[in-house]
């Protein structure tokens, strides 16, 4: 009996640490997504120089970042609150829906890192593709916290 | 002894008869005087959709969860549910059955303005007409022109399903009493620049910031006391962040930054705009940017207050 007690302990801890992990990976994962885009969003807001091949290294990055993206790995069910968690219940509630979102955005940046801008205007139209995708999914996914 | 009983029950009538009255009279619908409709002009179709934009008109009108092009298809269904009830948007497209295709400009102001339908009956501030009221009426006129330019779209919305006694309309007449004016929130001094003054305009009427970033009061009034200070989202979990330079609101945004935001959706440290506001700052890219500027140099102007909502339970452990 007690070593069964134990062994549940053990696994019980191993799924909590495994949710802490999940959560903080897909924070992780965000927040290097947040600063990639930031690179690109500096020139269009004004506040860097527009280089080509800046925004080239920046493109492949992003991609690069998408592509890690595993919806089964990052949001297992049990993480639906802990941590800092700013998901909202709706990812679980809609599985097919929120993957499609994250599809739409890997095609898009995948598109822009085929031909990447080389001039501002057209980067700015890149981004507000992309930056649009971002917006889609944090409206129906993500739920602001205090 | 039967007299004095005979005469408090007469007393006592005439003080129920005189509450009932008078409470009639205070609940009374007001429509805008005449003086003010004349104001709304001829109008004009372009401006109008700057209006339309600033406005939010499509964020709670079109279909829910519709994209693009769709968005001007107002056929309402969108489902508000607040401590009073579920309000339901109504359809706003042309249709004269359906949506507000029979309405004449007139009507439109007051609906916006006075918060009252053509048919004489209050509506629910869940329609920001507390902001609206704001608005110039030529502005109003504009809208009106545009809304005409947008195809009518068949099908009526649900009712609103609100418990008692908020489902008393009449007695929305004493709350507009209290809460219904048409002047600025923020007092602003007599060399304000243009810019901050067309801001002030732009996020305290059409713009209705405040509905959401402003905490309510018991009654579902804005708390003035804590303008854009924040509040915990009407809607089920989750807050509305606080837009004044208080703390925990964006001291640290520069007005190059708020107006960055509203074009792009990125913010400062570029994450990027979610959930209700994914909408309004669709609508606030469609603005010039002389606008989303203004509306930056307004709310680096207002007063700073803390957040309007409780700070955020650390899981234990």
């Amino acid at each position: 009996m007690r070593r069964f007690l134990v062994a549940v302990s053990i696994l019980a801890f191993a799924a909590s640490a495994a949710s802490a992990d999940a959560i903080s990976d897909r924070q992780a994962l965000m927040k290097e997504r947040g600063k990639i885009v930031g690179t690109l969003a500096k020139m269009t807001k004004g506040e860097l120089p527009f280089e080509a091949a800046e925004v080239k290294n920046a493109l492949q990055a992003l991609q690069a970042n998408a592509e890690r993206f595993d919806a089964d790995a990052l949001f297992p069910a049990g993480t639906e609150t802990g941590g800092e968690t700013t998901v909202s219940p709706k990812v679980w509630e809609d599985m097919t829906g929120f993957k499609a979102a994250e599809d739409k955005y890997l095609a898009n940046v995948k598109a822009a890192n085929a031909a990447p801008a080389d001039d501002l205007d057209t980067l700015k139209t890149q981004l507000g593709t992309v930056g649009g995708d971002c917006a889609a999914c944090h409206k129906a996914f993500r739920i602001k916290k205090g | 002894m039967r007299a004095w009983r005979k005469r408090s029950a007469a007393a006592a009538l005439v003080v129920v008869v005189a509450g009932a009255a008078g409470g009639w009279l205070l609940t009374a619908p007001e429509k805008l005087d005449a003086q003010t409709l004349a104001q709304l002009g001829p109008g004009d179709a372009v401006k109008g959709e700057r209006i339309f934009h600033a406005a939010g008109c499509s964020s709670c009108h079109a279909r829910p969860k519709a994209e693009g092009e769709a968005k001007l298809e107002l056929v309402g269904g969108l489902e508000l549910k607040t401590p009073f009830g579920t309000f339901v948007a109504p359809n706003i497209s042309q249709d004269a059955e359906d949506g507000i295709g029979a309405w004449s400009a007139e009507d439109l102001a007051n609906a916006m303005m006075k918060g009252v339908s053509p048919s004489g009956e209050h509506l629910y501030p869940a329609f920001p007409y507390a902001s609206y009221a704001r608005m110039h009426p030529s502005d109003i006129g504009d809208l009106y022109a545009f809304l005409k330019t947008i195809p009518p779209v068949k099908g009526k919305a649900a009712a609103n399903d609100l418990r008692f006694p908020f489902n008393i309309r009449r007695g929305i007449g004493l709350w507009k009493r209290l809460y219904l004016g048409s002047e600025p929130v923020v007092a602003l001094p007599e060399d304000t620049p243009e810019l901050v003054l067309a801001g002030r305009y732009l996020v305290e009427g059409p713009g209705h910031c405040g509905e959401c970033h402003t905490p309510r009061n018991f009654a579902g009034a804005v708390d003035k006391a804590q303008w854009l200070a924040g509040a915990p989202a009407a809607e089920g979990t989750g807050i509305v962040p606080n837009i004044t330079s208080g703390e925990g609101g964006i001291a640290d945004w520069s007005a190059q930054d708020i107006a960055y935001y509203l074009e792009s959706g990125f913010t400062p440290d570029f994450d990027s705009v979610g959930g209700a506001m994914a909408d309004v700052q669709a609508n606030m890219a469609q603005l010039t940017s002389a606008d989303r500027e203004a509306i930056a140099a307004y709310l680096k102007t207002v007063p700073p207050h803390p957040n309007g909502y409780p700070a955020r339970q650390k899981p234990a452990g």
